[in-house]
């Protein structure tokens, strides 16, 4: 699993892995809703949270294909499901891998962003607790999206259909964490329930992507 | 005689036959009488007017929109336990029945939304999580289309349906803490004391089961296409192999 772990990573630095794509991605984001909505540092500090978030998320989308569709193809996918690690085993691992090259960056730059969005202090270390307990749960979920989706040769605009709805407790428990943040009130309730939907996600949804990706390679 | 006899697609074709009639006359009954009598036989509320009929297709609708994911969540769970064809069908054929609820659902908030709330939407929990639900439809219905395999497209379909129930039913709540509601709260309950006045009361039940009767009728119908299209694809792929 760890060498399976490793390999991944490695496929994802490497040239054309897309690592860094994700981050240029909300990079870009922070720098086009100021663009959008006027350079006003109120509204911008007080919509930041949720930009942020909204941010995070899609950048997580961008690389979700990614995750089976070229193990997929070159076929390595079933040497994996005929390893013996169980599949449930492999979805973890990738979910983790693709967790360690677009949410953990992610999450790490975020501060930046937020100093230009106009964030509050008090906001970003909640913004950076809330990304690193909330990230994983995007990739996973996005694990099981890429599931679904990986028999289909053009499956990345309906991955993005399936995916987004089963993002919203997660952006909603994080974006509020963040924002309760910032105005001082109770942000720990949503911080746990995010933590909640991460852990029950990581626990129960490898199980569900490995029976897709079994019907799928039927 | 057990109720798997009718996985059986012959027997399911000849009950669903003898059903559909009486479901769909049953339903153009019901909904006939619930709604002109709901909207011509009942006295206009006190404070909302006579906005307040449209209760009688926004109620209904709602209601049908969830049941039907319900429907289809144990449908999903028949096929993939006891790999009954008939049911993942059935699965498919609620779908758009599913979708087009919750988009009369919406659709009939709005208008009633505008005069009352002032405003044709509002980021309300209960309106929220109809829209995600919207969405779920959406993308239930697409991967049923982007599949080309039926058995995959059922199989994935369904661990679509269970994962998409859990986190439907996650998003409920995570609404409920996001934002205040606007929405007023049940207006049918068991506990006498949420119903609507009793004067309303009547027509809406009646409009409710026009409302079940006639998804009944829809997706019987649509079950039997579905199957009726299978057969056919088959006859087609043992033309070609002969």
């Amino acid at each position: 699993m760890i060498a399976l772990l490793w390999r991944d990573l490695r496929l994802a630095m490497r040239a054309g892995g897309g690592f860094g794509l994700g981050l240029a991605f909300f990079l870009l984001i922070a720098v086009l809703v100021p663009l959008g909505v006027g350079p006003e540092m109120s509204v911008l500090g007080r919509i930041a949270p949720g930009i942020l978030w909204v941010g995070a998320l899609l950048a997580c989308l961008l690389s979700l294909d990614r995750i089976f569709a070229l193990d997929m193809e070159d076929g390595s996918l079933d040497l994996l499901a005929t390893a013996p690690i169980p599949l449930e085993g492999v979805v973890a691992v990738k979910a983790l891998a693709h967790w360690l090259v677009t949410g953990l960056p992610l999450t790490l730059i975020s501060p930046l962003l937020g100093i230009l969005l106009n964030l509050s202090w008090a906001g970003q270390g909640w913004l950076l607790l809330s990304l690193l307990l909330g990230t994983p749960a995007l990739s996973v979920i996005g694990a099981f999206g890429a599931a679904l989706t990986v028999g289909l040769k053009r499956g990345g605009l309906l991955l993005s259909l399936l995916v987004l709805p089963l993002y919203v407790p997660t952006l909603i428990f994080g974006a509020e964490a963040v924002e309760r943040g910032v105005r001082g009130a109770d942000a720990l309730t949503p911080l746990i329930l995010l933590a909640g939907i991460t852990a029950g996600s990581a626990a129960l949804l490898p199980f569900a992507a490995a029976a897709a990706i079994r019907v799928n390679m039927r | 005689m057990s109720i798997w006899e009718y996985a059986n697609p012959k027997k399911f074709m000849q009950t669903s036959e003898a059903i559909l009639p009486w479901a769909a006359g049953f339903a153009a009954l019901a909904m006939g009488v619930g709604l002109i009598w709901g909207f011509f036989f009942t006295p206009d509320d006190f404070r909302q007017g006579s906005t307040v009929k449209i209760i009688y297709l926004h109620v209904p609708a709602a209601m049908m929109a969830i049941n039907i994911w319900i429907m289809m969540l144990v449908t999903s769970l028949i096929w993939l336990i006891r790999r009954h064809h008939v049911s993942a069908l059935a699965a498919k054929a609620a779908a758009p029945i599913g979708l087009t609820m919750t988009l009369i659902a919406l659709v009939t908030g709005a208008l009633w939304g505008q005069p009352m709330w002032g405003t044709w939407w509002a980021w309300d929990p209960r309106l929220t999580s109809f829209l995600v639900l919207f969405l779920f439809y959406l993308g239930y219905i697409a991967l049923w289309a982007a599949v080309e395999d039926p058995d995959t497209a059922a199989d994935l379909t369904g661990v679509l349906c269970i994962v998409g129930s859990v986190f439907a039913l996650l998003s409920r709540y995570a609404v409920n803490f996001w934002n205040q509601g606007l929405h007023q709260g049940a207006s049918l309950s068991l506990d006498k004391q949420e119903n609507v006045a009793d004067v309303f009361w009547m027509p809406l039940v009646i409009s409710i089961a026009g409302f079940v009767a006639f998804f009944v009728a829809l997706v019987l119908l649509r079950t039997r296409t579905e199957i009726r299209a299978r057969r056919l694809s088959a006859l087609l792929a043992r033309e070609r192999m002969a």
